[in-house]
């Protein structure tokens, strides 16, 4: 059971979800802040809409196609 | 540093994956390159709240079992390295692929249109409610509304309701006539036709679209046009989509001729271009079955088994028979076109309301104004609804054709000049 | 066949530079009629940049005088066109580019230039994305950045300014032959259509030099000024073969916009993987942290170069009526102000606000053959 950290808070989850669905598990579901300043939640599930963008041990990956990882960082807000 | 292929394979769903299965025996290198964590496309999308049917569970043990079939998941391809060389980037780095046959399985993605509210939390795709859910998304007690057209909203709702939501309706835009005439016809595929009864749902309403989704910071509510009548349901979730689309890009970067929206195909599921095989929903939308057999005849094909992809040509005649079904049954209502309010957004990754978009005389000179497309989904949510709502062409796909790292795209030094 | 003129001028182009000059004609009462084929030009493709570039007197004073013309006309544009003061940042890494620093702020100085030589130190806390190492740089404070296509869009906006998308195929002094076979006439007609403007003048010596660029996702902001080697000054104007420069470009959006690369030969607009990718390679030796960040599009663009690096602005010697505003290479953008003003002033006969002689087409295209 992996433990991750999103958006600072620890938050342990089940084997092979999505950090798509920890966004959901651990807070409100959103995953990134919109040019206009309204926050998104991943839209299509599966790579293409590019809504569900975070940054992931400082990288900026897509939630819906990545697995939670033991100590990975996770930030919505950057 | 590049990695070699005798037949790579890009997408591992049902086409993908059947390709590999039917090459392999021949002993050539396979090597099947797929974006998401593990095999199985979206149909079979593996995860914690996935339930496989047990064809698929068979044919990803089989893969594994395979030597001489190298599986790369959490894989894209981004961009066209040279002849018969693509660029490759996993979470980790980016390497050139060489090869010489390819068969392209890149399958469908939603017809997402906009509507006032769409860009709200809560709101998803109908297919990307269901992966969602796949990938561990907790939906336990939630109001859920599923919208849009194609079976695929069955299929979102039953795995919804099968991780305790509630699912409040089934908003199918297709007409009562359309689908029952399309339901009529299922005995033609038993299989299907006993699956219907699994999905059916007393909750399901045709002639039904979304007009729109309420609330202020995240989905509240939904208002539907039920029937002429307006519907308001409060929900947590509404899951909304119209259809599918080919994934052409990656074809048409390499050359391949597209029949209406899709990847052109013969007989040997072969596109114009030598060496280079497509299969799958692709090639046109038509359910996992045609996908299966599809991408058996190019697994066959590539490999130069001209014999065995001809037995499998009944096979595929009788699925195509279903997909032209499905294809009619599910038409769009024009009204859809007409959902958009002018601060309606149509480009989420800019930001780009209706109002900036509309009379422009292309896609290009709407990009140039508006900025439209200019995102990180590089034009395909809003380039697939401006393509339905105007029918204006997507451009020519450049690399990258998804975003890369940088460093992933220096590997292309040593690529010929043109 | 002429059924007298459609307008009072025939701008051919829609680009930054036709634009500019139809709204500046505009601007003085004339109708101005804009013909466009609608063809991909360098002002869709180009990074907007704004900058006194000083390889010689005659490209400082149009470069600084057009600078000066925008700094006063930025807050006119609207939200749209994204001008940006935020000044150039010349990067020298090593002593010897540091020694041109030097020299370039001694005579930006004297010609009125507001700009600083920076330290070591001092751009390390400018720009802290910077490797560790460079030697220095200098600052170009007026210099600035904007979204030319809405600029163009812009500028095109004004009374008097009509439009027309039509492929022209026949310039005859103050005549044009579209496509369809129509001739249309003025008092005078505008050449400005960059790269294709020796299909209708093939004694133009214009060569399109292909470019290369590639835009970021967005990012918190981490980088304030344009940022260019000065390797490039040196390598841009010198090279006959293809050559990349460091410019990374942060947009008002967090995006970095970079570039820079030049190829001659060649006018297919195919991106070219070997290329950009020695372009960014250039690019990370100056902001290592670039590389782990995700380029989401990049493209081409063609510059139209004239073979001393200035434009050709004035009257066609041999073609009376016909005006060129053409070969401006990678400062269309920024000298659009000076190509307007100093044509409108020509057309009118006024004196022009800077010397005209060192652009005039005459230069390369021989004496005028009329009065």
């Amino acid at each position: 059971m992996p433990e991750l950290i999103l958006d600072g808070r620890a938050l342990r989850v089940g084997e092979g979800t999505s950090v798509a669905a920890a966004l959901a598990l651990g807070g409100d579901g959103c995953s990134r802040t919109s040019v206009s300043g309204q926050r998104r939640a991943p839209l299509c599930g599966m790579g293409i809409c590019q809504e569900c963008r975070v940054t992931i041990d400082g990288r900026r990956r897509l939630a819906c196609q990545t697995l939670c990882r033991d100590g990975m960082q996770v930030e919505t807000r950057s | 540093m590049s990695e070699y292929a005798d037949v790579l394979i890009i997408g591992a769903g049902p086409a993908g994956m059947s390709a590999a299965l039917a090459a392999a025996p021949s002993g050539a290198r396979i090597v099947l390159i797929d974006d998401n964590p593990a095999p199985g496309g979206q149909i079979w999308r593996a995860g914690p709240q996935a339930s496989q049917p047990s064809l698929a569970r068979r044919l990803r043990e089989q893969l594994q079992q395979r030597a001489n079939i190298r599986v790369h998941s959490s894989t894209r391809v981004i961009a066209c390295a040279g002849l018969k060389q693509l660029l490759l980037e996993d979470a980790d780095r980016g390497w050139l692929m060489v090869y010489d046959k390819l068969i392209l399985c890149t399958g469908a993605r939603e017809l997402l249109l906009p509507f006032p509210g769409w860009t709200l939390p809560g709101v998803t795709g109908a297919g990307g409610l269901q992966a969602l859910i796949k990938g561990g998304l907790p939906v336990q007690g939630e109001r859920v509304v599923i919208a849009g057209s194609g079976p695929l909203l069955l299929a979102s709702a039953a795995s919804a309701k099968q991780y305790g939501a509630r699912v409040l309706r089934i908003a199918e835009q297709a007409s009562t006539a359309a689908v029952a005439g399309f339901a009529a016809q299922l005995p033609r595929w038993p299989d299907k036709w006993l699956q219907s009864f699994s999905l059916f749902d007393r909750h399901y309403r045709t002639g039904t679209h979304v007009l729109a989704a309420l609330g202020t910071e995240k989905l509240e509510g939904v208002r539907l046009q039920q029937q002429g009548q307006i519907v308001e349901l409060a929900c947590d979730r509404l899951a909304c989509g119209f259809g599918l689309i080919p994934n052409t890009q990656l074809g048409q970067a390499l050359g391949c001729e597209l029949d209406g929206q899709a990847l052109a195909v013969d007989a040997w599921q072969a596109t114009r271009r030598a060496d280079h095989y497509a299969a799958g929903e692709c090639t046109g939308f038509g359910g996992s079955e045609l996908a299966l057999v599809e991408g058996t005849i190019a697994g066959h094909a590539a490999v130069g088994e001209r014999h065995a992809a001809q037995a499998l040509g009944a096979r595929r005649k009788r699925w195509q028979g279903f997909a032209r079904a499905l294809n009619q049954a599910f038409a769009l209502n024009p009204q859809l076109k007409k959902l958009a309010e002018p601060d309606t957004l149509v480009c989420r990754c800019e930001d780009v309301p209706y109002s900036a978009i509309t009379g422009h005389a292309d896609w290009r000179a709407a990009k140039l104004a508006s900025r439209c497309g200019m995102g990180a989904c590089q034009g395909r949510v809003c380039g697939g609804a401006v393509q339905h709502l105007f029918g204006w062409q997507p451009a020519a796909p450049r690399p990258p054709f998804s975003p890369a790292r940088i460093e992933t795209l220096l590997c292309l030094d040593d690529t010929p000049p043109l | 066949m002429n059924p007298g003129p459609i307008a009072d001028v025939i701008v051919i182009g829609a680009g930054i530079i036709g634009a500019a000059c139809a709204q500046a004609l505009a601007r003085r009462g004339l109708r101005v009629l804009v013909v466009d084929a609608g063809l991909p030009g360098a002002t869709a493709a180009g990074m907007g940049h704004l900058l006194v570039l000083d390889d010689n007197p005659a490209e400082l004073a149009l470069s600084q005088y057009s600078l000066q013309r925008w700094r006063e006309h930025g807050p006119d544009l609207p939200a749209g066109c994204a001008y940006r003061s935020n000044g150039t940042l010349w990067l020298a890494a090593n002593a010897e580019e540091m020694a041109v620093a030097q020299s370039k702020y001694l005579n930006l100085q004297a010609q009125g230039v507001a700009c600083e030589v920076v330290s070591q130190r001092a751009l390390r806390e400018r720009e802290p994305q910077l490797r560790e190492g460079l030697e220095g740089g200098l600052l170009i404070n007026g210099d600035g950045i904007l979204y030319a296509p809405a600029t163009a869009h812009w500028m095109l906006d004004t009374a008097n300014v009509s439009r027309m998308q039509a492929r022209v195929s026949e310039v005859d002094g103050n005549r044009v032959r579209l496509d369809d076979g129509r001739w249309l006439g003025a008092e005078a007609v505008i050449l400005a259509n960059g790269i294709q403007a020796n299909e209708l003048c093939p004694e133009l010596p214009i060569e399109p030099k292909k470019g290369h660029l590639l835009i970021t996702d967005r990012y918190p902001a981490s980088v304030t000024h344009t940022l260019v080697e000065l390797g490039y000054v040196t390598s841009a104007h010198n090279a006959s073969g293809p050559s990349t420069a460091c410019n990374i470009q942060p947009r008002p959006t967090g995006q970095l916009f970079i570039g820079a690369s030049r190829q001659f030969g060649t006018s297919d607009p195919q991106v070219e993987g070997w290329m950009l990718a020695r372009m960014l390679k250039r690019a990370i030796e100056y902001m290592p942290g670039l590389a782990q960040l995700n380029g989401i599009r990049a493209w081409t663009g063609f510059r139209a170069a004239s073979p001393d690096g200035l434009p050709l602005v004035g009257q066609h010697p041999q073609r009376k009526g016909l005006w060129l505003a053409v070969g401006h290479e990678g400062l269309g953008v920024t000298t659009a102000p000076g190509t307007a003003d100093l044509l409108v002033a020509q057309l009118f006969n006024e004196t022009a606000p800077l010397a005209a002689q060192p652009y005039l087409p005459q230069r390369f295209l021989g004496e005028a053959v009329y009065a």
